[in-house]
């Protein structure tokens, strides 16, 4: 029996410290903020909840990491939900800011319409998904938007390289894809499969360093993914150009930026609920976003919008206020 | 005459030795297979993240720069989850151990309800994510809060945790009750001063490796809607918060090389919370042991 009250005891304890330490943290961390109040010039507070793609997420992680350190009494929080699961929060009201990697569907804007959100579209940054190959693929050259089509859209038979194009190897072709809850796969789903089955012998994975590994370990592996994704595996894979119709192009910063790298180069979006930007924490994080996001975007591996397009976005943002 | 043949047996004998020569080797490499896997993944971790562990890693929010991020408010968060999801799941498991085992008559309703929590315990985590999401965070409007998340969690590792519970309550021999029984004692004096006390070792056992498994979680948490940069901490179990998985599983699909080093020294981190937790819960277990 006494060692049962022990027990208690020690039970209680424990749980005593957990509280503890889970208080203890948080107080130092008010005190952190009181201070940094006094030397901004005009510090402003409130909540700003983001939620959405987990392509924009590092943008917005970084945007907030900075804007943090503007105005650390703003409690700015970023989820990560997919653009699909961060539509559903934005419609239910839970969020100020929705990230997304594909623009706003016709289904989700009239359900936003029911429920009475207005909404504004903001711009961020580009992405240009990338088609890789193995390093030691040596026949291909370029390809083109049709041979893209042929290679990746079921059609039952056993794909080999030299289906594709004439002289290319009698070998079988092996697929790597992202999975088809990201966005890159929506975005490639509509600029190349045509909302047909995409190869079934794919190997589809959610996480695009399994993708590279795929490719990398894989002489005949054919794979496409953020642009992020090659930049960091440049020395792994080997980049095909495109050709979309005025020549092959390779993806760079600069076709990205210029729109020659087209059709695979998609904007990343957020979508801010105008109701919020009424407050002023919101309004300005937004513009912080905007005036940022070209260099942040190229920080975390994105190809920046031209200039015209923040100037674009400053002005929405602006009529909202 | 003789009952036993000993050239049989002689002849037998090199054999026998042999089979057990051979199954002792299968079961070595069955105990070894396990360990060599961990210590590949210890190795690998190790290797990787040791180079970030330091005390800024633990003080540090997350950020773009590696070597500026940190697992500030996912670690506090765990802890938050942890202090939440203990106390709701081991007083509503070991209060549903307790009935089913002590008051509960034997008929089919009880029967029932057993063969559904063997079955919750089966059921993948994310479905318990969506119905946290339905019922905690939306229905109910916690949002994205500790004491949601925790709820949910609660819901995840009930069923393991009213199964270790009930093995340990039925483990209890029976003639301890009787002499309590006999000595004029009721149920509950019987329950709370015999029963319990003989049973607590199992229960926490069981109930600490659940809550283990609560802590590993992802998925139910990203289907909640959880955020992951947050520059704040909670204050109550209202707020809302992150946790450590989500971190190190976001670090790991990112395609910067830094990154995975980054997610490989919170895993560490994660590692020795964890062997922590196991470790209270073996301790308990060797202090209350008691041999019938």
């Amino acid at each position: 029996m006494n060692r049962y009250k022990n027990l208690v005891i020690t039970a209680i304890m424990s749980g005593l410290l957990v509280i503890a330490t889970a208080c203890g943290t948080g107080g130092t961390e008010n005190a952190g903020k009181t201070t940094g109040a006094g030397e901004g010039n005009k510090q402003l507070s409130g909540e700003i909840k983001i939620d959405g793609s987990s392509t924009v997420y590092p943008i917005m992680e970084a945007v907030a990491e900075e804007y943090q350190m503007v105005q650390p009494d703003v409690r700015v929080s970023v989820g990560l939900s997919g653009t699909g699961g961060g539509f559903k929060a934005f419609i239910a009201g839970e969020t100020d800011m929705s990230n997304a990697s594909r623009p706003i569907k016709d289904e989700e804007k009239a359900q936003l319409e029911k429920k009475g959100i207005g909404y504004s579209e903001i711009r961020l940054a580009f992405d240009g998904l990338s088609v890789v190959v193995n390093k030691d693929n040596n026949w291909v050259d370029y390809l083109t938007i049709d041979e893209l089509k042929k290679m990746w859209i079921e059609d039952g038979t056993t794909k080999k390289w030299s289906d594709i194009r004439k002289g290319w190897p009698d070998e079988e072709i092996k697929f790597y894809s992202p999975g088809t809850d990201s966005g890159t796969f929506d975005y490639f789903d509509e600029v190349i499969l045509d909302d047909q089955p995409i190869v079934e012998k794919a190997t589809l994975s959610e996480d695009d360093n399994i993708l590279v590994q795929g490719v990398k370990g894989d002489k005949n592996g054919i794979a496409y993914f953020g642009f992020a994704y090659y930049l960091e595996n440049k020395e792994n894979v080997k980049i095909v150009p495109i050709d979309g119709g005025k020549g092959p192009v390779e993806p760079t910063n600069k076709t990205i930026e210029s729109g020659e790298y087209a059709p695979l180069s998609r904007p990343l979006y957020t979508y801010v609920k105008n109701e919020s930007v009424k407050r002023a924490e919101v309004y300005d994080y937004a513009k912080f976003l905007i005036e940022n996001a070209s260099v942040l975007a190229e920080d975390v591996g994105y190809v920046r919008l031209p200039k015209e397009e923040y100037q674009k976005d400053l002005e929405t943002l602006e009529g909202l206020k | 005459m003789k009952l036993i043949d000993h050239t049989k047996v002689v002849g037998h004998m090199n054999q026998r030795l042999v089979k057990n020569q051979v199954y002792k080797v299968i079961f070595f490499i069955a105990t070894m297979f396990g360990l060599l896997i961990l210590g590949i993944l210890l190795y690998r971790i190790l290797t990787q993240g040791a180079h970030y562990l330091n005390l800024d890693f633990l003080q540090n929010l997350p950020s773009r720069r590696p070597e500026r991020a940190g697992i500030k408010t996912a670690l506090i968060g765990t802890i938050w989850l942890v202090g939440v999801t203990a106390p709701l799941s081991l007083l509503l498991g070991v209060g549903t151990a307790l009935y089913l085992e002590e008051y509960a008559k034997k008929n089919r309703f009880t029967d029932f309800i057993q063969v559904n929590i063997s079955n919750l315990a089966g059921v993948p985590s994310i479905v318990f994510g969506l119905l946290g999401l339905t019922l905690f965070v939306r229905a109910l409007g916690l949002g994205t809060s500790v004491l949601a998340a925790g709820l949910t969690m609660s819901l995840l590792i009930l069923p393991v945790i009213i199964v270790a519970s009930q093995e340990a309550i039925r483990s209890v021999p029976k003639n301890l009750r009787e002499a309590s029984f006999g000595m004029g004692a009721t149920k509950w004096q019987t329950i709370v001063r015999v029963v319990l006390p003989a049973a607590i070792p199992g229960i926490l056992t069981g109930g600490i490796l659940a809550l283990s498994r609560a802590i590993g979680e992802t998925a139910p948490l990203v289907v909640l809607g959880l955020p992951l940069f947050i520059a704040f901490l909670p204050k109550t179990v209202f707020d809302t918060f992150t946790v450590l998985p989500m971190q190190i599983y976001n670090w790991t699909s990112r395609p910067q090389e830094e990154f995975h080093a980054l997610a490989a020294a919170g895993i560490i981190v994660l590692l020795i919370m964890l062997i922590i937790m196991n470790s209270i819960a073996v301790l308990i277990r060797n202090k209350y042991q008691k041999r019938y």
